[in-house]
């Protein structure tokens, strides 16, 4: 219940209430009405619901900080 | 996408924990408050490359090892009055004073694992009652209360990280120099929920890397004195959290005292329906059956409240091991996948 996965936005729905996750093959129904989510965006996906998009840059700005603190 | 973080990072982090550790001269205790960040350390084996005078210790953030014995009685009654129950799934065998909901489901009462409380919702569709159990944090909290707008009846023990992380800051047996702070709950709050919080804290990813590198951060913090927040999961954990999340909340939630396993009530830290929605509020509509549910009576040697606080390591429970084991558990700790005791069970450690 407190585990969250992250997935690939692949459809969303008509309502957009709903949109389809691939996560790493697996497809789900997925709530978004936490987040307005977007084709092909990464989200990260908590009990059936989308709470954040996550971009590239956010990561590459969290493997900068990792980076910097571990000392290059 | 995952952060950068192989196997020399980690290294690099692990010789950094340990200069700066060595240059602190005393001992320092972190907890990590949330459940899946203690599976993250056993998982990878963190311990065993931080130096002895660094020490991680298992905190409250466990929503299933929280749940007040009496709540858990309570959703037992309904089930057993009639009631479908819906609930996430380690909630199943959290033993109760008669019994568990696993129990209640085996003497024929209607009790369904969901993975997503949408799932609560399509049970409701013949018009019969359905009460989903509102367990968990402010992650889950938000997925309750959308579901509870659109009409489900909700029992809810939802309760709030801060309001727990400042209480367990005041317990005279509670010693502890900084928190790794939850991710997820984080995602939804922000940075900026925990600015009242007179404690080192640094909001952690999942990853072996997150937990080093927040490692890191604390003890540098520590070094200097400092008691700050910081932010280390800056790939999801943003300074507001999630507006939409926290507006949904807001809107049928009001803060409450809520009964913790392990602190007791603490003051402001659950998370109440609002009186507008006392239809979908199982306290409220099923308040002739819940009347009757007794104040359970202390544990028989159930130790689950001083491992919530890190004041007592799992094995130092006089149960661990002999009497309470994962697939005969005794308390809470032992029966969720992120419950100190059944990680430690589990991982030897």
């Amino acid at each position: 219940m407190c585990l969250s996965v992250q997935g690939r936005v692949v459809e969303v729905r008509d309502d957009g209430k709903f949109a389809v996750v691939d996560f790493g093959g697996v497809r789900r129904d997925v709530n978004v009405e936490l987040v307005s989510v977007r084709l092909g965006d990464n989200v990260l996906v908590h009990a059936g619901f989308a709470i954040k998009i996550i971009s590239e840059e956010d990561f590459l700005s969290n493997s900068k900080l990792i980076l910097e603190l571990s000392g290059g | 996408m995952v952060v950068s973080g192989g196997r020399e990072v980690c290294g690099k982090l692990a010789g950094k924990i340990r200069e700066v550790a060595g240059s602190i001269e005393r001992d320092v205790r972190l907890m990590e408050v949330c459940g899946t960040h203690t599976q993250v350390v056993a998982r990878y084996g963190i311990r065993s490359v931080l130096p002895s005078s660094v020490k991680l210790v298992s905190g409250p953030g466990c929503p299933v090892c929280v749940t007040a014995q009496r709540d858990i009685d309570c959703v037992v009654e309904l089930a057993l009055s009639g009631v479908k129950v819906a609930t996430y799934g380690d909630m199943m065998r959290v033993p109760g004073s008669r019994m568990s909901l696993g129990g209640a489901r085996a003497e024929g009462a209607c009790v369904e694992v969901v993975c997503s409380v949408v799932d609560a919702l399509r049970m409701c569709k013949d018009g019969e009652d359905v009460v989903f159990f509102g367990v968990g944090f402010e992650t889950t909290a938000p997925m309750s209360a959308v579901a509870l707008s659109k009409g489900l009846c909700v029992y809810s023990v939802h309760k709030t990280m801060p309001a727990a992380m400042k209480m367990l800051l005041s317990m005279d047996r509670v010693n502890i120099d900084g928190f790794i702070n939850p991710g997820n709950v984080s995602a939804i709050i922000g940075s900026s929920a925990y600015k009242g919080i007179d404690a080192a804290q640094v909001i952690t990813g999942f990853e072996a890397v997150d937990v080093l590198a927040s490692v890191l951060m604390l003890l540098l913090q520590i070094r200097k004195g400092e008691r700050k927040v910081e932010n280390e999961y800056n790939r999801v954990v943003s300074s507001r959290g999630n507006r939409a999340a926290l507006g949904v909340i807001d809107e049928v939630f009001e803060a409450g005292d809520a009964d913790w396993r392990g602190l007791g009530v603490v003051p402001g830290s659950g998370l109440g329906i609002r009186r507008e929605f006392g239809d979908c509020d199982a306290k409220v509509r099923f308040s002739d059956v819940l009347g009757d549910v007794r104040k359970p009576k202390s544990d028989s040697g159930c130790r689950c409240g001083e491992v919530l606080t890190g004041v007592i390591e799992p094995h130092e429970c006089g149960l661990f091991g002999k009497k309470c084991r994962p697939e005969c558990p005794r308390g809470a700790c032992m029966v969720s996948g992120e419950g100190a005791c059944s990680i430690a069970y589990k991982c030897g450690c």
